[in-house]
């Protein structure tokens, strides 16, 4: 049994760029799952938003560690063989999508139906209004809870360490295997999630402020 | 008639159990001014709303500049090129500035060059005589200034026909006038217009037509004379309380 | 490749039994952790900073830290300076912990807004500073909040699958179980998603049930909850 030293402090490090990593690639999936079912929620077919209202219940009703091992477990025995990097980041997309999907959802049908009108009086299309109507609008709705989503994302990623893809919590483990000093090791491992999500937190507040303000 | 440019015949409309439009006929002239006036909840704005395809109708016929509002198949887009329409509420974009507002239409529905777009909203702003607030943002502006800027933006559409549903309701008395002034100049160059409005005195000045509509249809029509001299007795009511 | 649910059914009584514990972490670490939530909400709205600080530091601190670390720094931190609990204590003693302050910051937005307006009448009528907060107070942040409230303890629901990691034998743990039994994991997780969502909806409609009981005012104003 070796004491914590500088090369365990190094192995966690590397842990915690890849809770970046993979907390970077499950909000790049996740939006572009959560952007599309925030488009289809919207959508005049009843049966297309039907659809996207169904996933969200499905996915936002299920932990994220049943998806991820659905993933990572589940999948392979169906005969698709996956790698833990590509498990990881698919399961942790599928989760992040339905919330952000929803959050965004939220935020076009925030923006009055009267500017969807003066669009379209206006001989614009759909996706015209959309795209330069709506959209501008809703995202200073949706940037601040979107931010503070990503602290969720992060905080998150810390179950993939279950399917032994070894980010910072895994990383954690594995040093306190051979060190046995779990109450030092993850409370480096906890304080390095802080400095990650902390300034998110404040972030995604004080952009709440600022829009709560300028829309008086 | 060759010169009718707005028909509605026989147009009838209802929301769910309530039938708000029972009947409705009445025809516009190429560069008439026409206004609807009549109580809140007669269906003034349903009548305007149909006639640009904002509410489809159960039976009747509109037709609009050659367009046949009761075809399923119409393009409505067309439509609207050629029929601008202004709200009480101005419903500009708040994200866009004045210039943004008035070119984004030409720009993506008219395809017009950047160049064209530009001369046309300078045009058109000019026409409103905003043209020192170009840059501003609408939450910049006073109500008036904003409903004028709205008046620019379906302006620069270069529609034939123009709507208006209440502009100056929502205004304080200042600024309904420099409103109406806007109006009544465009009245002056021939556009074809139909305002729905409860400034008596301004339709009295301004149109060519009036129409009173009560419960759902045409009760009364006739030059602005008829706000003087009233033919029915609901007309009598009506003017009397809007003195 | 053959999907067969057989053997996964054939071990239910596991699952039974992992989702009466699931049943049992949540349902303890609900009422806990709202107790202890409203009071660190009330400390957050202290006048006396250091109390006022010290309730927003854990609440940022928890909230901004994933709840497997958390699990793991209480059951291990307890267990090397010799303290030796049972699995069930350290679960609900962490789950608690991470519910507070999701709850803390929930009712501290119902708390701030009630009205001064509210507090100053309750207080001419000569109510004790208790009465004003648990009669004039309280029910009325609860009510304004109670979907935020709702939604976060459905969370914490799913999330206890989590104490799998240190060996409580919940649901989802029971999963894993019967998974490295059977070989049959798309089998299993599929089962052990359907059993939480139906957990979860169960929730829901528990929550919504209760919101219709316990604030009647907003049935009979026909607002949604
Ligand atoms: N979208 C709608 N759904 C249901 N009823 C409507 C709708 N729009 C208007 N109405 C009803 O139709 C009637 C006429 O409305 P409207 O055309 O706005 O009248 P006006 O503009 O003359 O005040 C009113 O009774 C109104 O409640
Ligand atoms: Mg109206």
């Amino acid at each position: 049994m070796t004491s914590f030293n500088l090369m365990h402090l190094q192995f966690i490090l590397t842990g915690a760029m890849w809770t970046v990593i993979l907390s970077v690639l499950a909000t790049l999936g996740g939006g572009i799952g959560g952007a599309i079912l925030a488009l289809a929620g919207i959508s005049r077919h009843r049966f297309i938003r039907n659809i996207a209202a169904l996933y969200i219940t499905l996915i936002q009703g299920v932990p994220l560690l049943v998806i991820l091992f659905l993933t990572y477990f589940g999948l392979p025995a169906l005969g698709f063989n996956i790698e833990p990097l590509a498990a990881a980041t698919f399961g942790l997309s599928v989760y992040v999508s339905a919330f952000l999907g929803e959050i965004w959802r939220g935020s076009l049908e925030a923006v009055r139906k009267a500017q969807w009108e003066a669009g379209e009086c206006l001989a614009l299309t759909r996706m015209q209004v959309l795209l330069h109507i709506i959209m501008p609008q809703s995202i200073r709705l949706a940037t601040p809870p979107t931010v503070g989503f990503i602290v969720q994302v992060v905080k998150n990623t810390s179950l993939v360490s279950a399917i032994s893809f070894i980010e910072l919590t895994r990383s954690g483990q594995i040093v306190n295997n051979s060190t046995f000093q779990p109450f030092l090791i993850y409370t480096i491992v906890a304080c390095l999630y802080f400095a990650m999500c902390f300034p998110l937190s404040r972030f995604s507040r004080v952009l709440e402020k600022k829009f709560a303000i300028s829309a008086r | 008639m060759s010169d009718v440019i707005v028909g509605l015949k026989d147009v009838w409309k209802s929301f769910g159990e309530v039938s708000v439009l029972r009947g409705v006929t009445f025809d516009v002239a190429k560069g008439q001014v026409v206004s609807i006036i009549g109580k809140s909840g007669s269906g003034k704005s349903t009548a305007l709303r149909c006639i640009n395809g904002l509410e489809a109708f159960q039976s009747g016929e509109i037709a609009v500049d050659g367009f046949n509002l009761a075809d399923e198949t119409l393009d409505l887009r067309a439509l609207r090129k050629k029929v601008g329409i202004v709200f009480q509420s101005y419903n500009l974009f708040p994200h866009l500035t004045v210039l943004g507002n008035i070119e984004l239409a030409p720009k993506l529905a008219k395809r017009l060059s950047p160049t064209e777009t530009r001369e046309l909203a300078l045009k058109v702003l000019g026409e409103v005589g905003l043209l020192d607030k170009r840059d501003h943002y609408p939450e910049q502006l006073s109500g008036g200034q904003q409903q004028r800027v709205a008046i620019a933006r379906s302006l620069a559409m270069e529609p034939t026909v123009m709507l208006f549903d209440e502009v100056t309701s929502a205004l304080d008395p200042e600024l309904k006038e420099e409103v109406l002034r806007v109006i009544e100049r465009l009245a002056g160059s021939g556009m074809t217009m139909i305002l729905v409005t409860h400034e008596m005195n301004f339709a009295r000045r301004v149109s060519g037509k009036v129409i009173f509509m009560h419960q759902g249809v045409v009760h009364e029509q006739g030059t602005s004379e008829i706000l003087s001299n009233p033919g029915t007795p609901e007309l009598v009511q009506f003017v009397g309380s809007n003195l | 490749m053959n999907i067969d649910f057989g053997p996964v059914f054939a071990r239910s009584g596991f699952l039974i039994d992992g989702l009466l514990l699931t049943l049992q972490f949540s349902l303890t670490a609900i009422v806990t952790g709202f107790v202890a939530g409203t009071l660190i909400a009330v400390g957050s709205r202290s006048k006396t900073r250091l109390l006022s600080l010290v309730c927003q530091g854990y609440v940022e601190a928890i909230r901004n830290t994933p709840l497997l670390v958390q699990l793991l720094v209480v059951y291990f931190g307890l267990s090397s300076v010799g303290l030796k609990f049972p699995v069930f204590f350290v679960v609900i003693l962490a789950m608690t912990i991470n519910n507070a302050a999701y709850t803390a910051e929930i009712m501290r937005a119902g708390l701030d807004s009630i009205a001064k307006s509210q507090i100053e009448a309750a207080k001419s009528l000569a109510l004790s500073p208790w009465q004003v907060f648990s009669r004039v107070m309280l029910p009325p942040a609860i009510e304004r909040v109670y979907r935020s409230l709702s939604s976060q303890f459905v969370l914490m629901m799913l999330s206890s699958s989590i104490t799998s990691q240190i060996s409580a034998e919940e649901l989802m743990a029971a999963g894993n179980f019967i998974q490295s039994e059977t070989f049959r994991p798309f089998e299993t997780y599929i089962v052990l998603a359907v059993l939480y969502l139906i957990l979860s909806l169960l929730f829901r409609g528990l929550f919504w049930a209760f919101g219709q009981v316990a604030f009647p005012r907003r049935r009979r104003l026909g607002t949604s909850l």
